[in-house]
Protein backbone atom coordinates (compact mmCIF):
# COMPACT_ATOMS: atom_id res chain seq x y z
CA UNK A 1 0.00 0.00 0.00
CA UNK A 2 2.89 2.62 0.97
CA UNK A 3 5.25 1.31 -1.35
CA UNK A 4 4.12 2.94 -4.40
CA UNK A 5 4.60 6.38 -2.25
CA UNK A 6 8.12 5.58 -1.63
CA UNK A 7 8.91 4.26 -5.29
CA UNK A 8 7.69 7.74 -6.16
CA UNK A 9 9.90 9.77 -4.22
CA UNK A 10 12.88 7.45 -4.90
CA UNK A 11 12.58 8.14 -8.98
CA UNK A 12 14.07 11.75 -8.83
CA UNK A 13 17.10 10.88 -6.69
CA UNK A 14 17.61 8.24 -8.80
CA UNK A 15 18.01 10.68 -11.39
CA UNK A 16 18.34 13.65 -9.91
CA UNK A 17 20.60 15.37 -13.06
CA UNK A 18 17.42 14.37 -15.20
CA UNK A 19 15.43 17.53 -13.47
CA UNK A 20 15.16 19.60 -16.83
CA UNK A 21 17.17 23.21 -15.04
CA UNK A 22 16.35 26.34 -17.12
CA UNK A 23 18.47 26.61 -20.15
CA UNK A 24 20.42 29.86 -18.27
CA UNK A 25 21.44 27.67 -15.77
CA UNK A 26 22.09 24.49 -17.67
CA UNK A 27 26.37 24.79 -18.62
CA UNK A 28 26.73 25.22 -14.47
CA UNK A 29 23.82 22.52 -13.04
CA UNK A 30 25.52 19.74 -15.91
CA UNK A 31 28.99 20.96 -14.52
CA UNK A 32 28.05 20.82 -10.79
CA UNK A 33 26.27 17.16 -11.98
CA UNK A 34 29.28 15.86 -12.78
CA UNK A 35 31.21 17.10 -9.71
CA UNK A 36 28.22 16.02 -7.45
CA UNK A 37 29.30 12.36 -9.04
CA UNK A 38 32.20 12.07 -7.37
CA UNK A 39 31.12 13.81 -4.19
CA UNK A 40 28.01 11.41 -3.52
CA UNK A 41 30.70 8.70 -3.29
CA UNK A 42 32.58 10.81 -1.01
CA UNK A 43 29.55 11.08 1.39
CA UNK A 44 28.82 7.43 1.00
CA UNK A 45 32.30 6.14 1.66
CA UNK A 46 32.16 6.12 5.29
CA UNK A 47 28.88 4.03 4.83
CA UNK A 48 30.53 2.03 2.33
CA UNK A 49 33.27 1.55 4.87
CA UNK A 50 31.23 0.66 7.60
CA UNK A 51 29.58 -2.25 5.67
CA UNK A 52 32.60 -3.35 3.83
CA UNK A 53 34.61 -3.93 7.02
CA UNK A 54 31.52 -4.42 9.48
CA UNK A 55 28.94 -6.32 7.57
CA UNK A 56 31.03 -7.88 3.77
CA UNK A 57 34.04 -9.23 5.41
CA UNK A 58 32.59 -10.86 8.63
CA UNK A 59 29.76 -12.49 6.49
CA UNK A 60 32.93 -14.25 3.81
CA UNK A 61 34.75 -14.89 7.51
CA UNK A 62 32.02 -16.16 8.82
CA UNK A 63 31.49 -18.88 5.46
CA UNK A 64 35.26 -19.38 5.67
CA UNK A 65 34.76 -20.24 9.83
CA UNK A 66 32.74 -22.72 8.72
CA UNK A 67 34.57 -24.88 6.96
CA UNK A 68 37.22 -24.47 8.74
CA UNK A 69 39.04 -26.04 12.38
CA UNK A 70 38.69 -22.95 14.40
CA UNK A 71 39.06 -22.82 18.22
CA UNK A 72 38.49 -19.77 20.13
CA UNK A 73 41.84 -19.36 21.33
CA UNK A 74 43.58 -21.77 18.83
CA UNK A 75 42.71 -20.19 16.45
CA UNK A 76 42.43 -20.81 12.73
CA UNK A 77 43.86 -24.30 12.16
CA UNK A 78 43.16 -25.17 8.54
CA UNK A 79 39.83 -26.20 6.58
CA UNK A 80 37.91 -29.56 7.95
CA UNK A 81 34.72 -29.37 5.36
CA UNK A 82 32.27 -30.25 6.07
CA UNK A 83 33.22 -31.80 9.91
CA UNK A 84 31.65 -28.49 11.32
CA UNK A 85 28.28 -29.03 9.44
CA UNK A 86 27.72 -32.51 10.07
CA UNK A 87 29.19 -32.22 13.92
CA UNK A 88 26.36 -28.95 14.39
CA UNK A 89 23.73 -31.24 13.02
CA UNK A 90 24.52 -34.21 14.83
CA UNK A 91 25.07 -32.50 17.80
CA UNK A 92 22.15 -33.80 20.40
CA UNK A 93 20.62 -30.37 21.54
CA UNK A 94 20.30 -29.76 17.55
CA UNK A 95 17.34 -30.75 16.96
CA UNK A 96 15.17 -30.00 20.80
CA UNK A 97 16.32 -26.60 20.06
CA UNK A 98 15.04 -26.01 16.52
CA UNK A 99 12.01 -27.62 18.09
CA UNK A 100 11.67 -25.61 21.30
CA UNK A 101 12.48 -22.09 18.99
CA UNK A 102 9.69 -22.82 16.53
CA UNK A 103 7.49 -23.54 19.31
CA UNK A 104 8.04 -20.70 20.93
CA UNK A 105 7.67 -18.78 17.59
CA UNK A 106 4.48 -19.83 17.08
CA UNK A 107 3.41 -18.99 20.43
CA UNK A 108 4.98 -16.29 20.59
CA UNK A 109 3.59 -14.78 17.68
CA UNK A 110 0.12 -15.33 17.70
CA UNK A 111 -0.23 -14.40 21.30
CA UNK A 112 1.55 -11.08 20.44
CA UNK A 113 -0.14 -10.27 17.35
CA UNK A 114 -3.41 -10.86 18.20
CA UNK A 115 -3.43 -8.66 21.48
CA UNK A 116 -1.35 -6.09 19.52
CA UNK A 117 -4.18 -6.30 16.96
CA UNK A 118 -6.86 -6.38 20.14
CA UNK A 119 -4.60 -3.25 21.85
CA UNK A 120 -4.45 -1.08 18.29
CA UNK A 121 -8.42 -0.88 17.75
CA UNK A 122 -8.99 -0.23 21.37
CA UNK A 123 -6.89 3.11 21.08
CA UNK A 124 -7.63 4.12 17.18
CA UNK A 125 -9.70 6.49 17.81
CA UNK A 126 -8.02 10.04 18.48
CA UNK A 127 -8.92 11.14 21.79
CA UNK A 128 -6.86 12.18 25.02
CA UNK A 129 -7.81 8.87 26.91
CA UNK A 130 -6.39 6.87 23.94
CA UNK A 131 -2.93 8.75 24.15
CA UNK A 132 -2.37 7.79 27.67
CA UNK A 133 -3.70 4.18 27.33
CA UNK A 134 -1.13 4.14 23.92
CA UNK A 135 2.14 5.48 26.38
CA UNK A 136 1.09 3.15 28.81
CA UNK A 137 1.22 0.32 26.77
CA UNK A 138 4.40 1.46 24.62
CA UNK A 139 6.56 2.76 27.71
CA UNK A 140 7.99 -1.28 27.81
CA UNK A 141 9.40 -0.35 24.74
CA UNK A 142 11.68 1.96 25.59
CA UNK A 143 13.19 -0.88 28.04
CA UNK A 144 16.24 -2.88 26.62
CA UNK A 145 14.72 -6.81 26.53
CA UNK A 146 17.94 -7.44 28.84
CA UNK A 147 16.39 -5.52 31.44
CA UNK A 148 12.83 -6.56 30.75
CA UNK A 149 14.00 -10.01 31.12
CA UNK A 150 16.05 -8.95 34.38
CA UNK A 151 12.82 -7.18 35.55
CA UNK A 152 10.59 -10.26 35.16
CA UNK A 153 13.28 -12.41 37.16
CA UNK A 154 12.74 -10.19 40.08
CA UNK A 155 9.12 -10.42 40.04
CA UNK A 156 9.06 -14.16 39.54
CA UNK A 157 10.81 -14.96 42.29
CA UNK A 158 9.52 -16.29 45.00
CA UNK A 159 11.67 -14.50 47.28
CA UNK A 160 11.43 -10.94 45.84
CA UNK A 161 7.89 -11.00 44.04
CA UNK A 162 4.35 -10.38 44.67
CA UNK A 163 2.86 -13.44 42.88
CA UNK A 164 3.95 -16.35 45.17
CA UNK A 165 2.54 -14.04 48.26
CA UNK A 166 -0.76 -13.77 46.13
CA UNK A 167 -1.57 -16.69 45.10
CA UNK A 168 -0.65 -18.07 48.33
CA UNK A 169 -3.53 -15.42 50.02
CA UNK A 170 -6.08 -16.59 47.12
CA UNK A 171 -5.65 -19.99 48.32
CA UNK A 172 -3.93 -21.38 45.88
CA UNK A 173 -0.37 -23.27 46.21
CA UNK A 174 1.24 -23.24 49.26
CA UNK A 175 3.64 -20.19 48.21
CA UNK A 176 6.25 -22.25 46.36
CA UNK A 177 4.77 -21.97 43.04
CA UNK A 178 7.19 -21.44 40.26
CA UNK A 179 7.42 -19.36 37.01
CA UNK A 180 10.80 -20.80 35.94
CA UNK A 181 11.08 -24.31 37.96
CA UNK A 182 9.39 -26.49 34.86
CA UNK A 183 10.16 -26.14 31.19
CA UNK A 184 6.25 -25.23 30.55
CA UNK A 185 6.22 -22.68 33.08
CA UNK A 186 9.56 -21.24 32.00
CA UNK A 187 8.34 -21.36 28.32
CA UNK A 188 4.88 -18.96 29.07
CA UNK A 189 6.79 -17.11 31.38
CA UNK A 190 8.84 -15.91 29.04
CA UNK A 191 6.67 -15.44 26.62
CA UNK A 192 4.73 -13.23 28.78
CA UNK A 193 7.89 -10.97 29.55
CA UNK A 194 7.68 -10.81 25.72
CA UNK A 195 4.56 -9.81 24.66
CA UNK A 196 4.78 -7.24 27.70
CA UNK A 197 7.61 -5.94 26.37
CA UNK A 198 6.60 -5.99 22.65
CA UNK A 199 2.90 -5.57 22.65
CA UNK A 200 2.99 -1.71 22.48
CA UNK A 201 5.61 -1.65 19.43
CA UNK A 202 3.93 -4.42 17.26
CA UNK A 203 0.34 -1.93 18.54
CA UNK A 204 2.08 1.40 16.96
CA UNK A 205 3.01 -0.87 13.71
CA UNK A 206 -0.97 -1.68 13.66
CA UNK A 207 -1.69 1.43 14.02
CA UNK A 208 -0.10 2.97 11.40
CA UNK A 209 -2.17 0.66 9.33
CA UNK A 210 -5.09 1.18 10.58
CA UNK A 211 -5.29 4.67 10.36
CA UNK A 212 -3.79 4.58 6.64
CA UNK A 213 -7.82 2.59 6.11
CA UNK A 214 -9.80 5.91 4.36
CA UNK A 215 -13.05 6.62 7.07
CA UNK A 216 -14.52 6.42 3.78
CA UNK A 217 -14.48 2.61 3.42
CA UNK A 218 -16.10 2.47 6.83
CA UNK A 219 -18.71 4.93 6.00
CA UNK A 220 -19.28 2.84 2.81
CA UNK A 221 -19.71 -0.34 5.06
CA UNK A 222 -21.98 1.34 7.49
CA UNK A 223 -24.19 2.31 4.78
CA UNK A 224 -24.45 -0.87 3.30
CA UNK A 225 -25.58 -1.94 7.00
CA UNK A 226 -22.37 -3.71 8.10
CA UNK A 227 -22.49 -4.97 11.81
CA UNK A 228 -19.54 -4.31 14.06
CA UNK A 229 -17.74 -7.87 13.20
CA UNK A 230 -18.78 -7.64 9.56
CA UNK A 231 -16.68 -4.18 9.00
CA UNK A 232 -13.62 -5.69 10.89
CA UNK A 233 -13.30 -9.17 8.59
CA UNK A 234 -14.26 -7.48 5.73
CA UNK A 235 -12.93 -4.10 5.74
CA UNK A 236 -10.44 -3.73 8.55
CA UNK A 237 -8.62 -7.31 8.32
CA UNK A 238 -7.91 -7.46 4.22
CA UNK A 239 -6.83 -3.57 4.49
CA UNK A 240 -4.83 -4.33 7.43
CA UNK A 241 -2.42 -6.92 5.76
CA UNK A 242 0.18 -5.45 5.05
CA UNK A 243 0.66 -4.23 8.22
CA UNK A 244 -0.03 -7.66 9.77
CA UNK A 245 2.26 -9.11 7.27
CA UNK A 246 4.88 -6.82 8.34
CA UNK A 247 4.64 -7.79 12.06
CA UNK A 248 4.35 -11.46 11.73
CA UNK A 249 7.48 -11.68 9.74
CA UNK A 250 9.13 -9.27 12.43
CA UNK A 251 8.11 -10.94 15.09
CA UNK A 252 8.81 -14.39 13.48
CA UNK A 253 12.36 -12.96 12.65
CA UNK A 254 12.80 -12.06 16.49
CA UNK A 255 11.58 -15.24 18.05
CA UNK A 256 13.82 -17.36 16.11
CA UNK A 257 16.73 -15.29 17.10
CA UNK A 258 15.22 -15.07 20.62
CA UNK A 259 18.16 -15.07 23.29
CA UNK A 260 18.55 -12.20 25.64
CA UNK A 261 14.95 -13.54 27.39
CA UNK A 262 16.58 -16.95 27.64
CA UNK A 263 20.08 -16.21 28.67
CA UNK A 264 18.59 -14.20 31.30
CA UNK A 265 15.51 -16.08 33.03
CA UNK A 266 16.57 -19.77 32.71
CA UNK A 267 19.98 -20.22 31.14
CA UNK A 268 18.69 -22.72 29.01
CA UNK A 269 17.04 -24.71 31.85
CA UNK A 270 15.26 -26.48 33.44
CA UNK A 271 16.90 -29.51 32.07
CA UNK A 272 18.16 -27.51 28.70
CA UNK A 273 14.34 -27.79 27.79
CA UNK A 274 14.88 -23.67 26.90
CA UNK A 275 17.40 -23.84 24.66
CA UNK A 276 17.02 -22.12 21.50
CA UNK A 277 19.17 -22.11 18.42
CA UNK A 278 20.84 -18.86 19.15
CA UNK A 279 21.70 -19.98 22.75
CA UNK A 280 23.34 -23.32 21.27
CA UNK A 281 25.23 -21.03 18.99
CA UNK A 282 26.37 -18.89 21.60
CA UNK A 283 27.06 -21.85 24.06
CA UNK A 284 29.03 -23.98 20.95
CA UNK A 285 31.06 -20.61 20.86
CA UNK A 286 31.88 -19.07 23.85
CA UNK A 287 29.93 -20.93 26.29
CA UNK A 288 32.26 -24.18 27.32
CA UNK A 289 32.61 -26.17 24.21
CA UNK A 290 34.74 -23.11 22.63
CA UNK A 291 35.12 -24.37 18.92
CA UNK A 292 34.16 -21.36 16.73
CA UNK A 293 34.33 -23.57 13.44
CA UNK A 294 30.88 -25.50 14.59
CA UNK A 295 29.23 -22.30 15.99
CA UNK A 296 29.96 -20.43 12.61
CA UNK A 297 28.60 -24.01 10.71
CA UNK A 298 25.15 -23.58 12.75
CA UNK A 299 24.79 -19.88 12.75
CA UNK A 300 25.07 -20.02 8.99
CA UNK A 301 22.20 -22.96 8.99
CA UNK A 302 20.20 -20.43 10.69
CA UNK A 303 20.82 -17.61 7.99
CA UNK A 304 19.83 -19.58 5.38
CA UNK A 305 16.68 -21.38 7.28
CA UNK A 306 15.63 -17.56 8.24
CA UNK A 307 16.53 -16.84 4.73
CA UNK A 308 14.10 -19.57 3.16
CA UNK A 309 11.34 -18.66 5.73
CA UNK A 310 11.25 -15.22 5.03
CA UNK A 311 11.15 -15.53 1.56
CA UNK A 312 8.64 -18.01 1.56
CA UNK A 313 6.18 -15.45 3.97
CA UNK A 314 7.27 -12.86 1.53
CA UNK A 315 6.04 -14.84 -1.21
CA UNK A 316 2.77 -15.62 0.22
CA UNK A 317 2.05 -12.49 0.77
CA UNK A 318 2.99 -10.96 -2.75
CA UNK A 319 0.89 -13.99 -4.02
CA UNK A 320 -2.15 -12.72 -1.82
CA UNK A 321 -1.80 -9.18 -2.77
CA UNK A 322 -2.45 -10.09 -6.59
CA UNK B 1 -25.44 6.78 17.60
CA UNK B 2 -25.12 5.52 21.58
CA UNK B 3 -28.29 7.07 23.24
CA UNK B 4 -27.37 9.76 25.98
CA UNK B 5 -27.80 7.09 28.78
CA UNK B 6 -26.38 4.03 26.88
CA UNK B 7 -23.16 6.67 26.71
CA UNK B 8 -23.59 8.17 30.44
CA UNK B 9 -22.48 4.26 31.49
CA UNK B 10 -20.58 3.24 28.50
CA UNK B 11 -17.82 5.91 28.92
CA UNK B 12 -17.39 5.19 31.98
CA UNK B 13 -17.08 1.35 31.74
CA UNK B 14 -14.61 1.65 28.84
CA UNK B 15 -12.53 3.60 31.12
CA UNK B 16 -12.18 1.34 34.11
CA UNK B 17 -11.74 -1.48 31.98
CA UNK B 18 -8.84 0.01 29.32
CA UNK B 19 -7.53 1.90 32.67
CA UNK B 20 -7.09 -1.37 34.52
CA UNK B 21 -5.21 -2.26 31.39
CA UNK B 22 -2.88 0.34 31.27
CA UNK B 23 -2.03 -0.47 34.78
CA UNK B 24 -1.25 -3.84 33.77
CA UNK B 25 1.64 -2.49 31.44
CA UNK B 26 2.90 -0.39 33.96
CA UNK B 27 2.58 -2.66 37.32
CA UNK B 28 6.08 -4.14 36.98
CA UNK B 29 7.46 -0.46 35.97
CA UNK B 30 5.72 0.79 39.05
CA UNK B 31 6.55 -2.34 40.88
CA UNK B 32 10.36 -2.43 40.00
CA UNK B 33 10.75 1.16 41.76
CA UNK B 34 8.91 0.33 44.77
CA UNK B 35 10.83 -2.98 45.40
CA UNK B 36 14.13 -1.50 45.10
CA UNK B 37 13.68 0.87 47.94
CA UNK B 38 11.29 -1.46 50.20
CA UNK B 39 12.04 -3.69 52.73
CA UNK B 40 12.98 -7.02 52.15
CA UNK B 41 14.86 -9.87 53.90
CA UNK B 42 18.26 -11.33 51.95
CA UNK B 43 18.76 -7.76 50.18
CA UNK B 44 20.64 -4.56 51.40
CA UNK B 45 18.00 -3.31 52.90
CA UNK B 46 16.55 -5.30 55.43
CA UNK B 47 14.23 -3.06 58.12
CA UNK B 48 12.35 -0.10 57.16
CA UNK B 49 12.53 2.01 53.25
CA UNK B 50 15.88 3.02 52.11
CA UNK B 51 18.21 3.05 49.34
CA UNK B 52 20.43 0.55 50.82
CA UNK B 53 20.11 -1.81 47.30
CA UNK B 54 21.01 1.54 45.67
CA UNK B 55 24.45 1.83 48.16
CA UNK B 56 25.18 -2.10 47.33
CA UNK B 57 24.64 -1.64 43.77
CA UNK B 58 27.29 1.62 43.72
CA UNK B 59 29.80 -0.85 45.49
CA UNK B 60 29.07 -4.00 43.19
CA UNK B 61 32.50 -5.26 41.99
CA UNK B 62 34.37 -2.60 39.80
CA UNK B 63 31.15 0.17 41.05
CA UNK B 64 28.25 1.58 40.13
CA UNK B 65 29.58 4.44 38.37
CA UNK B 66 32.17 2.44 36.39
CA UNK B 67 29.67 0.55 34.58
CA UNK B 68 27.21 3.64 34.14
CA UNK B 69 30.64 5.43 32.33
CA UNK B 70 30.91 2.47 30.30
CA UNK B 71 27.28 2.35 29.39
CA UNK B 72 27.47 6.04 28.52
CA UNK B 73 30.75 5.77 26.34
CA UNK B 74 29.40 3.18 24.89
CA UNK B 75 26.02 4.65 23.89
CA UNK B 76 27.30 8.37 23.21
CA UNK B 77 30.01 6.72 20.53
CA UNK B 78 26.92 4.75 18.81
CA UNK B 79 25.27 7.96 18.56
CA UNK B 80 27.61 10.11 17.33
CA UNK B 81 29.09 7.37 15.20
CA UNK B 82 25.67 6.49 13.94
CA UNK B 83 24.51 10.01 13.36
CA UNK B 84 27.53 10.92 11.75
CA UNK B 85 27.73 8.10 9.17
CA UNK B 86 23.75 8.17 8.36
CA UNK B 87 23.95 11.73 8.09
CA UNK B 88 25.91 11.58 5.52
CA UNK B 89 24.94 8.38 3.34
CA UNK B 90 21.29 9.63 3.59
CA UNK B 91 22.46 12.79 1.74
CA UNK B 92 24.50 10.68 -0.78
CA UNK B 93 21.38 8.03 -1.16
CA UNK B 94 19.01 10.35 -1.62
CA UNK B 95 20.70 13.60 -3.62
CA UNK B 96 23.68 11.84 -5.88
CA UNK B 97 23.46 9.80 -8.21
CA UNK B 98 27.07 7.43 -8.19
CA UNK B 99 27.78 4.27 -9.58
CA UNK B 100 27.18 1.46 -7.47
CA UNK B 101 24.14 3.50 -5.52
CA UNK B 102 21.99 1.13 -5.33
CA UNK B 103 23.85 -1.91 -4.59
CA UNK B 104 25.12 -0.22 -1.75
CA UNK B 105 22.32 0.81 -0.21
CA UNK B 106 20.99 -2.95 -0.65
CA UNK B 107 23.79 -3.91 1.19
CA UNK B 108 23.35 -1.69 3.88
CA UNK B 109 19.85 -3.14 4.33
CA UNK B 110 21.18 -6.63 4.17
CA UNK B 111 22.21 -6.22 7.35
CA UNK B 112 18.94 -6.60 8.75
CA UNK B 113 18.57 -10.32 6.99
CA UNK B 114 21.67 -11.55 8.88
CA UNK B 115 21.17 -13.09 12.78
CA UNK B 116 23.04 -10.43 15.13
CA UNK B 117 24.74 -14.33 16.60
CA UNK B 118 26.05 -15.17 12.81
CA UNK B 119 27.96 -11.91 12.59
CA UNK B 120 29.10 -11.45 16.02
CA UNK B 121 31.22 -14.80 15.90
CA UNK B 122 33.80 -13.55 12.86
CA UNK B 123 33.56 -9.79 14.33
CA UNK B 124 34.88 -11.35 17.83
CA UNK B 125 37.90 -12.53 15.16
CA UNK B 126 38.17 -9.44 12.93
CA UNK B 127 38.07 -7.04 16.42
CA UNK B 128 41.07 -9.03 17.46
CA UNK B 129 42.93 -8.77 14.53
CA UNK B 130 42.27 -5.08 14.30
CA UNK B 131 43.83 -4.55 17.49
CA UNK B 132 39.85 -3.49 19.00
CA UNK B 133 38.86 -6.86 20.84
CA UNK B 134 38.08 -6.12 24.50
CA UNK B 135 37.24 -2.01 23.71
CA UNK B 136 34.28 0.15 23.71
CA UNK B 137 35.23 1.80 20.78
CA UNK B 138 35.10 -1.83 18.68
CA UNK B 139 31.93 -2.35 20.10
CA UNK B 140 30.07 0.96 19.65
CA UNK B 141 31.59 0.14 16.06
CA UNK B 142 30.07 -3.19 16.25
CA UNK B 143 26.49 -1.38 17.42
CA UNK B 144 26.72 1.60 14.72
CA UNK B 145 27.12 -1.19 12.26
CA UNK B 146 23.65 -2.58 13.45
CA UNK B 147 21.62 0.40 13.31
CA UNK B 148 22.71 1.73 9.79
CA UNK B 149 19.86 -0.16 8.12
CA UNK B 150 16.91 1.79 9.66
CA UNK B 151 19.52 4.97 10.21
CA UNK B 152 20.07 5.09 6.49
CA UNK B 153 16.97 3.97 5.39
CA UNK B 154 15.31 7.00 7.48
CA UNK B 155 18.42 9.57 6.60
CA UNK B 156 17.65 8.85 3.19
CA UNK B 157 13.62 9.50 3.15
CA UNK B 158 14.25 12.67 5.60
CA UNK B 159 16.21 13.96 2.77
CA UNK B 160 14.09 12.82 -0.01
CA UNK B 161 11.38 14.94 1.68
CA UNK B 162 12.96 18.15 1.69
CA UNK B 163 12.09 20.72 -1.43
CA UNK B 164 14.37 20.03 -4.43
CA UNK B 165 14.35 23.74 -4.51
CA UNK B 166 15.85 24.22 -1.24
CA UNK B 167 19.08 22.37 -1.75
CA UNK B 168 19.07 23.59 -5.50
CA UNK B 169 19.08 27.06 -4.80
CA UNK B 170 21.84 26.76 -2.53
CA UNK B 171 23.61 24.54 -5.17
CA UNK B 172 23.06 27.21 -7.62
CA UNK B 173 24.30 30.35 -4.79
CA UNK B 174 27.75 28.92 -5.46
CA UNK B 175 27.71 26.82 -1.85
CA UNK B 176 29.63 23.66 -2.14
CA UNK B 177 27.88 20.65 -1.40
CA UNK B 178 28.93 20.33 2.07
CA UNK B 179 28.20 24.32 2.82
CA UNK B 180 24.69 23.12 2.10
CA UNK B 181 24.69 20.05 3.77
CA UNK B 182 25.82 21.97 6.69
CA UNK B 183 23.67 25.18 6.60
CA UNK B 184 20.95 24.22 4.58
CA UNK B 185 19.55 20.82 4.53
CA UNK B 186 21.04 19.65 8.25
CA UNK B 187 18.50 21.77 9.88
CA UNK B 188 15.75 20.67 7.84
CA UNK B 189 16.33 16.91 8.71
CA UNK B 190 16.48 17.59 11.90
CA UNK B 191 13.84 15.41 13.34
CA UNK B 192 15.07 12.53 10.72
CA UNK B 193 18.59 12.98 13.35
CA UNK B 194 16.42 13.03 16.67
CA UNK B 195 14.79 9.89 15.34
CA UNK B 196 17.61 8.01 14.33
CA UNK B 197 19.43 9.08 17.71
CA UNK B 198 16.89 8.10 19.61
CA UNK B 199 17.02 4.86 18.45
CA UNK B 200 20.90 4.32 18.26
CA UNK B 201 21.09 5.35 22.24
CA UNK B 202 17.99 2.71 22.90
CA UNK B 203 19.44 0.23 21.52
CA UNK B 204 23.21 0.53 22.50
CA UNK B 205 22.24 1.42 26.05
CA UNK B 206 19.99 -1.86 26.24
CA UNK B 207 22.07 -4.07 24.35
CA UNK B 208 23.17 -7.27 25.94
CA UNK B 209 24.81 -10.14 23.34
CA UNK B 210 27.34 -7.92 21.61
CA UNK B 211 28.93 -7.29 25.30
CA UNK B 212 28.68 -10.15 26.42
CA UNK B 213 31.00 -11.65 23.26
CA UNK B 214 33.11 -8.73 22.39
CA UNK B 215 34.18 -7.45 26.01
CA UNK B 216 35.99 -9.69 28.15
CA UNK B 217 37.14 -7.47 30.83
CA UNK B 218 34.78 -7.84 33.61
CA UNK B 219 35.06 -3.92 34.38
CA UNK B 220 34.59 -2.78 30.88
CA UNK B 221 30.90 -4.28 30.50
CA UNK B 222 28.36 -2.11 30.06
CA UNK B 223 25.26 -2.12 33.00
CA UNK B 224 22.64 -4.82 31.28
CA UNK B 225 25.32 -7.61 31.77
CA UNK B 226 26.63 -5.66 35.49
CA UNK B 227 23.22 -6.35 36.81
CA UNK B 228 22.93 -9.57 35.22
CA UNK B 229 25.91 -10.74 36.61
CA UNK B 230 24.84 -9.83 40.16
CA UNK B 231 22.30 -12.26 40.17
CA UNK B 232 24.89 -15.31 40.34
CA UNK B 233 26.99 -13.43 42.71
CA UNK B 234 27.60 -14.92 46.36
CA UNK B 235 27.59 -18.69 46.30
CA UNK B 236 24.37 -18.32 43.89
CA UNK B 237 22.41 -16.63 46.36
CA UNK B 238 20.46 -14.04 44.15
CA UNK B 239 20.33 -10.49 45.47
CA UNK B 240 17.12 -9.50 44.42
CA UNK B 241 17.35 -6.13 45.86
CA UNK B 242 20.37 -5.15 44.05
CA UNK B 243 18.90 -6.33 40.87
CA UNK B 244 15.53 -4.26 41.25
CA UNK B 245 17.91 -1.13 42.02
CA UNK B 246 19.93 -2.15 38.72
CA UNK B 247 16.93 -2.42 36.81
CA UNK B 248 15.34 1.03 37.78
CA UNK B 249 18.96 2.67 36.86
CA UNK B 250 18.76 1.04 33.30
CA UNK B 251 14.88 1.57 32.80
CA UNK B 252 14.84 5.55 34.20
CA UNK B 253 16.86 6.78 31.35
CA UNK B 254 15.19 4.63 28.62
CA UNK B 255 11.66 5.86 29.92
CA UNK B 256 12.53 9.61 30.53
CA UNK B 257 13.98 9.68 27.28
CA UNK B 258 10.97 7.93 25.70
CA UNK B 259 8.70 10.17 27.09
CA UNK B 260 10.15 13.08 26.00
CA UNK B 261 10.47 12.12 22.54
CA UNK B 262 8.00 9.89 21.82
CA UNK B 263 6.57 11.88 18.69
CA UNK B 264 9.98 11.23 17.17
CA UNK B 265 9.93 7.01 18.53
CA UNK B 266 6.38 6.74 16.58
CA UNK B 267 7.65 8.84 13.64
CA UNK B 268 10.04 6.02 13.41
CA UNK B 269 7.77 3.78 13.18
CA UNK B 270 5.69 5.47 10.56
CA UNK B 271 8.85 5.07 8.02
CA UNK B 272 9.06 1.41 8.88
CA UNK B 273 5.38 0.95 8.20
CA UNK B 274 6.61 2.95 4.85
CA UNK B 275 9.13 0.41 4.04
CA UNK B 276 6.79 -2.38 4.28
Amino acid sequence: MATPVERRTEVPSAAPTSTIPEPAARRRVSGLSRRRRNQGWLYAAPTALFVTVFFLVPVLLVIQMSLSDWGLFAGNRGLNAPDNYTDALSNRLFWPAVWFTVKYTIITTVILIGIALGLALLVQEVVRWNSFLRTAFLVPSALGLASASLLFYALYAPQSGPFAQLLTALGIGDGTVSFLGSPNAALWSTVAVIVWRFAGFYMLLLLVGLQSISSDVYEAARVDGANRWQTFTNVTLPLLKSSLALCTILCITGSLLAFDQFYILTRGGPDNSTITIVQLVYNTAFGGRNDLGVAAALSLVVLLALIVINAAQFRALRGKED
Amino acid sequence: MATSLRELVAVPTQRVLTGALALIFLFPLVWAAVASVAPQPGTAQVDGWGMGNYARLAGYQAGLAQYLLNSVLISGMTVIFTLAVSLLGGYAFAMFSFPGKNLLFLATLAILMVPYATLLIPLYVLLNSLGLQNSLVGLALVLTMFQLPFATFMMRISFESIPRELAESAYVDGCGTFTALLRILVPAVKPGLITVGLFAFLAAWNDFIAPLILINDSDKVPLPLAVANIRGQVMGVVDYGATEAGVVVLALPCVVLFLLLQRHYVRGFMSGALKG
